[in-house]
């Protein structure tokens, strides 16, 4: 086990540095570089500010350059479209906003998920499971970018009861749709997951084994079921933490949060590289550390994984 | 010295003589049970007496050929501006037979019935393109990984970890951004990122069938390892191939109107389903209502209706129901 995490800690380093010269590589590719106005900069000052931002460089030394500064320092340089601001700054303020949503969706995506697809399992072809079945399948059909305004026109226009966006130190009234809107789909595609898989391990021979030695069912599920039933959830929460964070994009724009995705996507429309790379890097970095801590979860989970 | 016959038969005689056992007997021979089944009749026979997934192909095949025959019906184009409601779109700028906009105009006075027909053929366009580009890097990709073993397995699989873990929709936008915002620029960037997970289950699939028999035999027999995996293997791998392409579909369309509701997909005047979403989710203080419900509708019925035809073709193909 340790031995295993050591080499999953170990290729984790590579896979980051391969994201970070990837980005900077297609950064350096790009025609038309940041500084590309519709009015062409005389020659002399194009030259002075790609000095400023060591553009002049050869491409192995500002590789190195960035990398150093993004390992060592989080510095991830200047903006290059504000120009009093660098880039760490402008991602602090927005993060902790979209952390604080984000935690509150995953958390609620996998318990609510979960709870309801163990509910269904249990209670097979009763009424609750065709309820649940048809809650999860019409959901997973409605992605972020559906649910948010579906969201907005009931619980704003129609009922007036949540803010239509705006954060405000994220009370909890601008919390409820922003979490909503982020983690239905995913709520959905965990319910059905753990529901299926639920369903299998209750029919498989040592559950029986259980049941003849009389075990109360309660015993059976959290004791026996429960640990091999989570295994392929476990395996999609990596694909759920990448969606959501994608997902976060949208919701912070949508919903004017504050959080580092309307940075974005302004980089985004701005061309300003800068920004684009270091929430790219950032949200790289933190699906590595998740991926992995899955994969120890998954190895701690399942013992017959031993690599 | 011959054996006495058996007491039975000479109590069965009459049934082997008679005429009702030759009649019987050209039935079997005729019937339809005792010709050859292959997998593919059987998986078609499956997948029609799914009520669902027969239900989502005829409304998948009617949104197709409705966006594109449909668009003849069409009074406006997508980009001229009906000048006679402009004034006023929440009042005469809705649903109308009478003026030609089907489906009312969105907030700049365009028609929304041609701009929803081009948005879903748009959608429907980059998601089976960017589907058959990562099948086929996927599936060449995985199958020589699969084959290959040893070093290059791991190596190429490594690549693939590596490239999984880095989140994909900020590398198309990425990409979108620093090289130019058009229709090929997306089809490139969603297929050099989806077709990841389809190596991976199609380096799984060949590593069971690369022990199978037929698979020796055609070493046996001299045939190069080219030939072996082209000819042998990807063949067998066309069922996993089918049924994960069809998921693809959606999921791509997803990735592209995600893209696009964000503002950086397919540039004006051309739209996808999620740039009209998101037009249509900014007006509706203006209680322009019809402006998200045309494309939201479309987008729905599509998603639904593939993801139905995934799932009913992953029930046809599935070599473990039988």
């Amino acid at each position: 086990m340790l031995a295993y995490a050591a080499r999953r800690v170990f290729w984790a380093a590579p896979t980051l540095l391969v994201l970070i010269v990837l980005c900077y590589v297609l950064m350096y590719l790009a025609p038309g570089g940041p500084f590309t106005t519709e009015r062409a900069l005389p020659p002399q000052v194009l030259a002075n500010i790609e000095a400023k931002y060591g553009l002049d460089k050869p491409l192995y030394a500002q590789i190195w350059d960035y990398v150093v500064a993004v390992v060592t320092r989080f510095d991830f340089g200047p903006s290059f479209v504000y120009k009093d601001r660098d880039v760490y700054e402008i991602m602090a303020r927005g993060f902790p906003v979209t952390l604080t949503y984000g935690t509150i969706s995953f958390i609620s995506a996998c318990l609510v998920g979960v709870s309801l697809g163990v509910l269904a399992a249990v209670r097979h072809n009763s009424v609750l499971d065709y309820i649940a079945v048809g809650a999860t399948f019409s959901a997973q059909a409605l992605p972020n970018f559906v649910m948010a305004p579906i969201l907005v026109i009931v619980f704003t226009w129609q009922l007036g009861w949540l803010p239509g966006g705006g954060w405000s130190g994220g009370q909890w009234q601008y919390v409820v749709m922003p979490v909503i809107a982020l983690s239905t789909s995913f709520m959905a595609s965990i319910a059905r997951i753990t529901r299926s898989s639920m369903l299998e391990v209750l029919n498989s021979g040592f559950i029986r084994t259980a049941r003849a030695r009389g075990l109360s069912p309660t015993t059976i599920l959290w004791r026996h079921a429960m640990k091999p039933a989570m295994l392929p959830v476990v395996s999609y929460l990596g694909p759920v933490f990448v969606a959501m964070i994608t997902g976060s994009v949208l919701v912070d724009l949508y919903f004017s949060t504050g959080g580092i995705g309307l940075s974005y996507v302004n980089a985004a429309l701005n061309r300003d590289y800068a920004v684009m790379l270091g929430v790219t890097i950032l949200y790289g970095t933190l699906t590595i550390a998740f991926n992995l801590l899955v994969d120890l979860l998954y190895a701690w989970l399942d013992p017959r994984i031993r690599y | 010295m011959a054996r006495p016959a058996h007491p039975i038969l000479n109590v069965m005689s009459p049934i082997f003589g008679s005429e009702g056992v030759y009649r019987i007997a050209d039935r079997i021979a005729d019937d339809d049970f005792a010709k050859g089944r292959s997998l593919w009749r059987d998986a078609a026979e499956k997948f029609f007496r799914n009520r669902a997934a027969t239900g989502a192909l005829v409304l998948l095949l009617f949104i197709a050929a409705f966006s594109t025959v449909g668009s003849l019906l069409a009074v406006w184009s997508i980009e001229e501006i009906d000048w006679n409601v402009l004034a006023d779109i929440s009042g005469s700028g809705q649903p109308s037979l009478s003026n030609g906009h089907y489906f009312g105009v969105d907030n700049l006075g365009r028609d929304l019935f041609s701009r929803t027909l081009q948005a879903t053929r748009t959608s429907l366009a980059v998601g089976i393109v960017g589907a058959i580009v990562a099948v086929l890097i996927g599936t060449v990709y995985g199958a020589v990984a699969g084959f290959a073993g040893d070093y290059l397995d791991n190596l190429m699989m490594r690549i693939v970890d590596v490239l999984i873990a880095v989140p994909s929709m900020f590398i198309i936008i990425l990409l979108m951004v620093m090289f130019e915002r058009t229709l090929i620029m997306l089809f490139i960037g969603i297929g050099v990122v989806s077709w990841l997970e389809m190596s991976r289950i199609i380096r799984g699939q060949t590593l069971t069938l690369k022990n199978r028999e037929f698979v020796e035999a055609a070493h046996a027999t001299g045939v190069s390892w080219f030939g072996i995996v082209f000819r042998h293997i990807v063949p067998n791998l066309f069922g996993v191939v089918v049924v994960y392409a069809t998921l693809l579909v959606p999921s791509i369309i997803l990735v592209e109107s995600f893209i696009s509701f964000l503002g950086l997909g397919v540039q004006e005047p051309n739209s996808s389903l999620g740039s009209l979403i998101s037009e249509g989710a900014s007006t509706i203080i203006f209680g322009t209502l019809w402006q998200l419900a045309a494309p939201m509708g479309f987008f729905l019925a599509l998603i639904v209706s593939l993801y139905f035809i995934g799932d009913g073709l992953r029930d046809a193909l599935d070599p473990r129901d039988f």
